[in-house]
């Protein structure tokens, strides 16, 4: 009997196991082959808009993705440099041997994991409550708690021109009964889909004719806790070329091959709207004479690029045109075919806030099993998942974090409170309080949250306090010192072509004007912090309007937070809310009013009718 | 839960006295600043106080009475201020809006009684009774919302919130695929005119809000037709007092006279015409010109025919000139003999009135058809308190609000990205003038309109 049971290896997998067993508890990682621990099936990327931030709330509560992706990747960057802190975020370029062996070696180094190679077909259960899970050859394995981190490999097809293939990514083994078993204890199944392009052989690809993306210049990490582990002049670069006119002709004239566009007529799975294949592209800008393509290595050890904006499901012959078509690759070799996958998740919003499934008590889902999209989404799932098992373990509360927390918590509260249509990415926009939750002070937000779990220790804990205290003191510093306007100083004004002011004025003040910054102010005086206290001290003067509106909506959300709907009622009972209203009610099952107020279709009167229904019911309302 | 709310608490525009109602803990604090007379920061609980109510300009905009009720003996146990207002509704609405501006929220269906019962005001057992009037008053004002937002206005607002959300999401695109080289970067000196265009066609919409202008204004009614068919009796008829000068030599009102009534509490602002009729006197052709102008501007066209006179080639014109404005036929002088044949004219029976004025027989017959044609029963009857339009009016003037905070940003080099989220706003603000904002709207229309992803 172990404590916790993590069925899957992949992002959301390796983060589940991670936390729970570095909390102490007995913890079973199984996958269906160690090979794949980590593994990166589709891009090489760590990170992006949004995502990038997501990494850094991972390491800032005490997750691994961050680190490792620090300690293996070919290429860093930060993008949105130019534009407000709020949307500036990390990407860099993993290395697909790298990055699953530094994941597997800090995994093998928990003393209370085990990682074994097996597939679950089913699960054990007493009384509603999962207590196990049972392998294909009949084995069962007994544990206070599951979490199915499953991916993309629930009845997954591999889709190809017109041939459908049971198979999960890279030609595994998928799961073929445990979805049918879930549907059996009552979840609500969906299919899903989504696509890859193919790989290209390096030394077959003309460079020259394609434009060059070099990494950052300045060094960057995603963990708040690693100095750099790389050099800048020894970072792989990525290339740029586009479609061509040929390209869209090959596509056109052998659309109907394509498995997405009549080749195969059995396509149940939504594909990400985000995600389009290269036929979807063209067929829907028509008007488009070209499309980007980006080329990106996979890896230090081999020779595979992956060209992003370019996956297909059209058979191989055709795909061997298309590729052709596009400049430098007229001698390409194809080492992998693009292909499309067909996979079954759980409709999200049969789960709470903590990732425990509302039919089955103990078992926890995260990943791609819940309906979302991308390896950073399927890491901070899996982390939630495991700190939230653990505390179930250990008889503590769970950590939901809030909408103005973190990206995690919009990530985890758009999928139980809106449910998916496709599969799920953390776009900026779904963020309204994106100003609060930014790149630079994931470490301030989180932190602390890391430590009462248990998965930051008292060092980084104390460097934390330290740079809070820090900020405080840069604040008061700004406030109390002056710059003296010398001929001098006003000389490096004009040259910049900034206003001179009239009169002295104090730092804070001269900060808060949108064109000085401070390192044009350390012209003339030093301030004695360090960079990521000035950073902060920056953004907070310079956007302080904006970023006070923000905490004022958070605010009145927050209040809203804390009203709790009791599990037992009854929306049956409430006769005056309207029928769309109670329908969704029943389903989503709010944990608080705020949270009923999100889901679409309950309007303002209902919310009413609820909280008063609540009061005469519970009277604890207020 | 805790903002300060506010609503007329009487049937508008009815009783002399208009009664506007507000609770929350800045109450008293926002109806001083409007205040002009004792400092109401500073009064006992449960007194009331003489003033005038002013704007930000200090236009007098009425005569009031001013109750303070501080927490908790009030009706919701909420700081509570209400004020008396005098001037009809016209000034009501308008110290509403103020209040609006201000820093008040305009009260949800029920809200009132919903904060009494939720602060321990009301008795238990009465929970049942808030929650059904809650959803009858909710009820009334979807309803009054779908009735009163005239086509023209919601298309405008649709409109302008589809150009809104390309704006938003063309810098949704630029933020989460900055690596997009065919995507349109929105910049400052982009968003500039945008921002301008917006600010234009909200002021625009505010303008013509046409139920607005019928709450505020009144209906602007034209008598028309020719000389000596009775215009000026009707006008007087409705008046009940003679203000217009009643003759029977034909041509005698050159001059354009007004008056005004409350049917079901809205005005109606009439205006008796010269008789339009080709004519060589010098200043009743000035008399005729303007009434041809007066009918391009009113609300509501009565056209009035004498049942003694046989149909000419003018009313033919004139009919073309109403076809496409509100209008009523009415058939004056039907006591005397029947010369008049309109069957011809294909007009839709229901706009038809035959009266007498002379009789006094058919006003009441005319004013329920106003009443029917502009729906002001629905005002009337269903609780004008949430008249939806104050609703929108007030989130026009938020939103012009924000536009201004807009402009200031985008002078201080403030990054695009935030603005961005006062667009986002004010996108949704306008979505609840007339229907409901979802953040779905958004993501389709990025993904729609620009060609992303692996």
């Amino acid at each position: 009997m172990v404590d916790i049971i993590v069925v899957g290896g992949g992002h959301a997998g390796c983060e589940a196991a991670y936390a729970s067993a570095y909390k102490g508890h007995k913890t079973l990682l199984i996958t269906s082959n160690i090979k794949n621990i980590a593994d990166m099936p589709c891009n090489p990327h760590i990170g992006g808009s949004a995502k990038g931030i997501v990494v850094r709330e991972i390491d800032a509560l005490g997750g691994i993705m961050g680190k490792v992706a620090d300690k293996t990747h070919l290429q860093i960057k930060m993008l949105n440099k130019g534009k407000g802190p709020a949307v500036q975020s990390l990407r860099a370029q993993g290395d697909k041997i790298t990055y699953p062996k530094e994941m597997l070696k800090i995994l093998n180094q928990l003393d209370n994991l085990t990682i074994k190679e097996a597939m679950v077909e089913d699960l054990i259960i007493k009384d509603k409550e999962v207590a196990g899970v049972i392998l294909e050859n009949g084995l069962k394995i007994e544990s206070k708690i599951v979490i199915l981190t499953t991916g993309t490999y629930l009845k997954a097809d591999i889709l190809l021109g017109n041939t459908r293939t049971r198979q999960g990514p890279h030609g595994e083994r998928p799961s073929n009964h445990l979805s049918d078993k879930l549907k059996e204890y009552g979840f609500e199944i969906k299919r899903l889909k989504t696509g890859t392009p193919q790989r290209i052989d390096r030394k077959s690809i003309d460079f020259s004719r394609t434009k060059m993306e070099p990494g950052d210049d300045k060094y960057l990490t995603f963990s708040f806790d690693l100095e750099p582990q790389y050099k800048i002049e020894d970072q792989m670069p990525c290339y740029l070329t586009y479609t061509t006119e040929e390209t869209h002709k090959i596509i056109m004239d052998n659309l109907s091959k394509s498995s997405m566009y009549g080749a195969l007529d059995d396509i149940k799975g939504i594909g990400p709207r985000y995600c389009p294949s290269i036929e979807d592209k063209v067929v829907r800008f028509k008007d488009k004479e070209r499309h980007q393509l980006f080329i990106e290595p996979e890896s230090k050890y081999y020779d595979d690029m992956y060209l992003q904006g370019f996956s297909t499901s059209m058979p191989k012959d055709i795909q061997e045109k298309m590729v052709h078509s596009l400049p430098g690759f007229e001698n390409a070799k194809i080492l992998k075919y693009g292909y499309a996958i067909e996979y079954d998740a759980i409709y999200p919003t049969q789960l709470k806030a903590s990732l425990e499934t509302k039919i089955l008590k103990n078992l926890f889902t995260a990943g791609q099993i819940n309906g979302t999209s991308g390896y950073e989404e399927a890491a901070c799932q899996g982390l939630m998942a495991g700190i939230n098992a653990s505390l179930k373990l250990e008889g503590k509360k769970p950590l939901i974090l809030k909408r103005n927390e973190a990206y995690i918590g919009v990530l985890i509260d758009d999928l139980i409170t809106k449910g998916i249509r496709d599969p799920y990415r953390l776009l900026t926009s779904r963020a309204e309080f994106r100003l609060l939750l930014r790149s630079d002070n994931a470490d301030l937000r989180l932190r602390k949250h890391g430590y009462e779990v248990g998965l930051i220790d008292e060092e980084r804990i104390k460097r934390l306090n330290k740079k809070e205290k820090s900020i405080k003191e840069c604040l008061n510093w700004l406030k109390e010192n002056k710059l003296k306007m010398t001929n001098e100083v006003e000389k490096e004004f004009m040259k910049k072509n900034i206003q001179v002011p009239k009169t002295t004025m104090t730092l804070e003040n001269l900060l808060k004007r949108p064109e000085i910054t401070i390192e044009f102010l350390e012209n003339f005086i030093k301030l004695p912090y360090e960079e990521d206290v000035k950073e902060q001290v920056e953004i907070y003067l310079k956007y302080e309007g904006y970023i006070a509106k923000s905490y004022k909506e958070a605010e009145k959300m927050l209040k809203l937070e804390k009203k709790q709907i009791p599990k037992d009622i009854d929306y049956d009972k409430i006769k005056n809310i309207a029928s769309e209203a109670r329908q969704k009610l029943k389903e989503v099952e709010p944990e608080t009013i705020a949270q009923a107020i999100r889901i679409s279709g309950v309007n303002p009167s209902d919310i009413s009718i609820l909280s008063i229904y609540l009061k005469k019911e519970y009277g604890k309302n207020e | 839960m805790n903002d300060t709310i506010c609503a007329i608490a009487t049937s508008q525009g009815v009783g002399a006295i208009s009664v506007i109602r507000v609770s929350g803990n800045q109450a008293i604090k926002i109806v001083n600043k409007l205040f002009k007379g004792k400092d109401l920061n500073t009064v006992k609980t449960h007194t009331i106080h003489y003033g005038h109510i002013k704007d930000t300009n200090n236009n007098n905009i009425d005569e009031v009475l001013v109750s303070v009720m501080k927490s908790p003996k009030t009706f919701t146990t909420e700081d509570v201020v209400e004020i008396n207002t005098h001037g009809g509704i016209s000034p009501t609405n308008k110290v509403l809006e103020l209040l609006l501006e201000n820093g008040c929220r305009l009260a949800e269906p029920g809200e009132f009684t919903k904060r009494a019962f939720l602060n321990g005001r009301i008795d238990l057992l009465e929970a049942e009774a808030v929650m059904d009037m809650i959803q009858s008053k909710t009820d009334t004002q979807r309803k009054m919302a779908i009735n009163q937002i005239s086509g023209k206005t919601s298309d405008l607002i649709n409109e302008l919130r589809s150009d809104m959300i390309q704006i938003i999401s063309n810098i949704n695109v630029n933020m989460d695929y900055p690596e997009y080289d065919d995507v349109d970067i929105i910049t400052n000196e982009v968003l500039i005119p945008k921002i301008k265009k917006l600010k234009e066609k909200i002021g625009k919409i505010l303008a013509e809000s046409e139920n607005g202008k019928i709450i505020k204004e009144g209906i602007k009614t034209c008598i028309i037709g020719k000389p000596n068919v009775g215009k000026s009796s009707l006008l007087n008829a409705l008046l009940q007092e003679d203000k217009a000068i009643v003759t029977n030599i034909a041509g005698t009102t050159r001059d354009i006279v007004e008056g005004q009534i409350s049917i079901n509490g809205i005005l109606l602002n009439i205006i008796d015409t010269a008789g339009i009729r080709e004519t060589e006197d010098m200043i009743e052709a000035i008399g005729v010109e303007k009434s041809l102008k007066t009918i391009e501007e009113a609300d509501l066209i009565l056209l009035m025919l004498s049942n003694n006179e046989s149909l000419s080639k003018d009313i033919k014109e004139l009919l073309k000139k109403i076809r496409n404005k509100k209008y009523l036929i009415l058939i004056n002088k039907n006591d005397l003999e029947t010369k008049l044949d309109i069957s011809k004219l294909n007009i839709d029976k229901n706009k038809i009135i035959n009266l007498s004025i002379i009789n006094n027989q058919g006003i009441d017959e005319l004013k329920a058809k106003i009443v029917e044609l502009f729906k002001l029963n629905e005002l009337k009857t269903k609780d004008p308190t949430y008249l939806s339009n104050s609703r929108s009016i007030s989130v026009l003037k938020r939103c012009l609000k924000r536009i201004k905070d807009i402009e200031k940003s985008l002078k201080e080099n403030i990054p695009i990205d935030m603005i961005e989220l006062d667009i986002k706003n004010i996108w949704e603000e306008l979505g609840t003038i007339n229907g409901t904002t979802y953040e779905e709207e958004l993501l389709d229309e990025m993904f729609k309109r620009f060609c992303l992803g692996k």
